[in-house]
């Protein structure tokens, strides 16, 4: 089912696609917010450009964006997939719990930031291109996995990553020599046990956006974790 | 003794001539003060581990026990008083950052204190309650700025979603981590019998609680706890927590010590693992930042919830509260400077902030002035202490207030402030389950009941005297207050003229 995003409100066309059952396609997007906010069984297809907070607290539903999306894509996220063709703005996958989110391009500043996990709930983020700033900010569960499958030579990642990190895992394919992570984190060269327990991950990238399985893990990826889930726990003193 | 010794501020009086040996103390106390003797068959007492929770006292079947400050000082100096020179010696001895619980303490000016209600003499009746109907129904959310007709004559009714109460109290954000399971069903019952609301805090909703969910605000903070699709659709309400008064301009940290088994059930994370909620929402930079998530949240929930946006008490407050006005938020929660909490660093408990009775004041005027009242509900809280301070707040300008220190007292809490220890006597603070189980719901909920009704009696005995038989008609009314011993400059602020004029 087909719907034309085009004289669309935000709040006409979640609307719209409620009434759908199912999948449906929704074209002609133009920077309309909040599409699939709190969905749980559906199927959407983006052509265009959807607005801020795409699939925020999804709960199940899957979205795929043919072009780019923009900022706070997957907000406290719970179970789902987003699926993003190009690159995508600020605070992706802020808070997240559950479920996958898949970036062919770049990220912007927060990507993954606060993200969680908690039991079977073990959210991953996918950014194929490079993350910008603050990338996996007070990080507390999950998997962060960047690719920098871009030919620029720019860092991986810019700026702070994993400042509070407390929790969670980040694999950077680099050898990350140029990035200055905080004290409370660990760097080390992912192993083979480090590089299969995300390989699920990275087929599925590849299926979504023709890439070789192979070749990306063939490069070398930095692990990073934290070194405590308890970041603050001497800080204070009883008054 | 050593350099690091801190002489004990309080002493434990016992009067051996009532003491039977009966060791009630002994397993009351959480903090390990009590102790028996085997020897001499006497109770001994550690008074430096005594935090003055008044649990033993409360417990003596002989009333052998009391608690007294200790007049051990240090010489006195009007600069540097004893709380100022411990502190000092605390760091000294830890290097750590001061922590504190519960609302501050200083003797800062309490303006509910300074302001006076109206009565009517002579020229119109005073109303009885006992007799007359009195409302104290109020309905929080946006109100439409006029009445529309259809073409038929009849009323378009197409009114934002609002909350009903059944008077203009509710219980404001305590999570389930900082307060106990009993603690929280307590509150849950209350709020249902009394057709009000609670609040979940920043700490999900137990799977328990969903069937009060009329009766329940969700609540949304940076953490983003236990948020998901049912917790949202779950509450009557949905709050989104930018600020509390007892902390403003700071996250929360509950220490990994405190995630366990339900609390981790609840929040969505697992155990052991520290719960930080970030100072600020890293998504929230503007006000159109702001709009981005209370319409998130009403997209997620078919706009069928009003959404709160709590705030501290700061500053600039009116110029912040007119901006959330303009955020399609519909209700705007503010929290003064007095406002409770588990715990919060002491030197931004006792220093950031404005007082709520300020603060209140100078937002509904500025809203007024600006046009946009009608936009938002006001709801104040950060230290309401009693039915006089609900009327001074709504005639001031409030729809309804906030309560939770209130309420904790309500329940058992004896103000000991040291709930960061989480060994909490009275069931309250604590999550240990030796100490929960002191609070039985249906007593914590049946002594809230209470407090309301009998506030709700009050409540309606001062509109009564004034001559007022509804919260609507009382609120904003600031000629039914008046100043005493306040300057022009505060007068000014609270809008209200001075006694005697």
């Amino acid at each position: 089912m087909n719907i034309d995003a085009k004289n669309l409100e935000y709040k006409e066309l979640n609307e719209a696609i409620r009434q759908m059952s199912g999948g449906c396609t929704v074209s002609g997007c133009m920077g309309q917010r909040f599409i699939g906010a709190g969905m749980s069984d559906k199927e959407i297809t983006i052509n265009g450009v959807p607005g801020n907070a795409l699939g925020a607290y999804l709960n199940g539903a899957k979205i795929t964006v043919n072009g780019n999306a923009q900022d706070a894509v997957g907000d406290t996220m719970n179970e789902g997939k987003i699926i993003v063709h190009g690159n995508i703005g600020d605070a992706t996958g802020y808070a997240m719990r559950g479920g996958k989110i898949f970036v062919k391009g770049n990220a912007g500043y927060r990507a993954g930031i606060h993200m969680k996990a908690y039991k079977d709930k073990q959210p991953c983020l996918v950014i194929g291109g490079r993350a910008g700033s603050f990338l996996g900010e007070y990080q507390a569960g999950g998997t962060i996995i960047v690719l920098g499958l871009t030919d620029d030579t720019k860092p991986i990642v810019s700026n702070f990553p994993c400042t509070g990190m407390h929790g969670g895992k980040m694999l950077l394919r680099s050898d990350c020599k140029d990035i200055r992570f905080p004290q409370q984190v660990h760097i080390t060269t992912a192993g083979k046990a480090d590089i299969d327990e995300i390989r699920e991950y990275i087929q599925e990238f590849c299926m979504h956006f023709g890439y070789d399985e192979n070749e990306i893990l063939s490069s070398e990826f930095t692990l990073v974790v934290p070194d405590t889930k308890n970041p603050y726990k001497q800080m204070y003193v009883a008054n | 003794m050593s350099i690091e010794f801190i002489y004990p501020e309080f002493e434990v009086i016992r009067d051996q001539s009532r003491c039977i040996g009966c060791r009630v103390c002994q397993r009351q106390c959480a903090n390990e003060v009590h102790s028996y003797d085997d020897d001499l068959k006497i109770l001994k007492s550690d008074e430096s581990k005594c935090v003055n929770c008044q649990r033993c006292v409360s417990m003596c079947p002989t009333r052998a026990l009391k608690i007294v400050k200790s007049d051990c000082t240090l010489r006195e100096n009007a600069n540097w008083q004893n709380n100022t020179i411990k502190e000092i010696y605390k760091q000294a001895n830890s290097g750590g950052v001061l922590l504190s619980s519960m609302g501050n303490p200083n003797p800062l000016p309490v303006y509910w204190d300074r302001i006076l209600i109206n009565a009517s003499q002579v020229t119109n009746p005073p109303i009885d309650p006992l007799r007359e109907p009195m409302e104290t129904r109020v309905f929080l959310g946006k109100k439409p700025d006029k009445i529309e007709r259809g073409k038929d004559g009849k009323l378009k009714c197409n009114l934002s979603p609002q909350l009903e109460l059944s008077m203009p109290v509710m219980f404001s954000a305590m999570s389930y981590g900082s307060i106990s399971y009993n603690a929280h069903e307590s509150l849950a019952r209350a709020a249902k019998e009394l057709g009000i609301f609670y609040n979940t805090g920043e700490g999900g909703l137990h799977e328990d609680f969903y069937c009060y969910g009329d009766n329940t605000i969700v609540q949304v903070a940076s953490g983003r706890f236990g948020v998901h699709e049912d917790y949202l659709k779950a509450g009557k309400g949905i709050e989104i927590k930018m600020g509390q008064g007892a902390k403003p301009g700071i996250g929360g940290h509950l220490p990994g010590t405190k995630i366990v088994g339900d609390v981790s059930r609840t929040r969505m994370i697992p155990e052991g693992s520290d719960a930080i909620s970030p100072a600020p929402h890293h998504d929230i930079y503007s006000i159109e930042d702001l709009r981005q998530l209370v319409f998130s949240l009403k997209e997620a929930t078919e706009y069928k919830k009003p959404v709160i946006v709590k705030v501290a008490a700061v500053h600039n407050i009116a110029a912040i509260a007119s901006g959330i006005a303009r955020s399609g938020a519909d209700i705007i929660a503010i929290d003064g400077f007095r406002g409770g909490t588990g715990a919060a660093p002491t030197r931004i408990r006792d220093n950031v902030g404005i007082p709520i009775e300020l603060a209140l004041a100078s937002v509904d005027q500025r809203l007024r002035d600006e046009g946009i009242r009608n936009n938002v509900s006001l709801v104040v809280g950060g230290s309401i202490r009693s039915a006089s301070d609900v009327v001074k707040a709504i005639a001031l300008g409030a729809d309804a207030c906030y309560i939770a220190t209130a309420a904790v007292l309500a329940m058992g809490c004896h103000l000991c402030r040291t709930c960061q220890s989480g060994k909490c006597n009275w069931g309250i603070a604590t999550q240990r389950p030796d100490l929960v189980k002191r609070l039985n719901p249906e007593i914590g909920s049946k002594r809230l009941v209470n407090l309301m009704n009998a506030w709700r009696h009050e409540i309606k005995e001062l509109m009564g005297g004034m001559g007022i038989n509804s919260i609507e008609a009382l609120k904003g009314n600031r000629l039914m207050l008046r100043g005493v011993g306040l300057n022009d400059r505060e007068l000014k602020i609270l809008g209200i003229s001075h006694a005697g004029e």
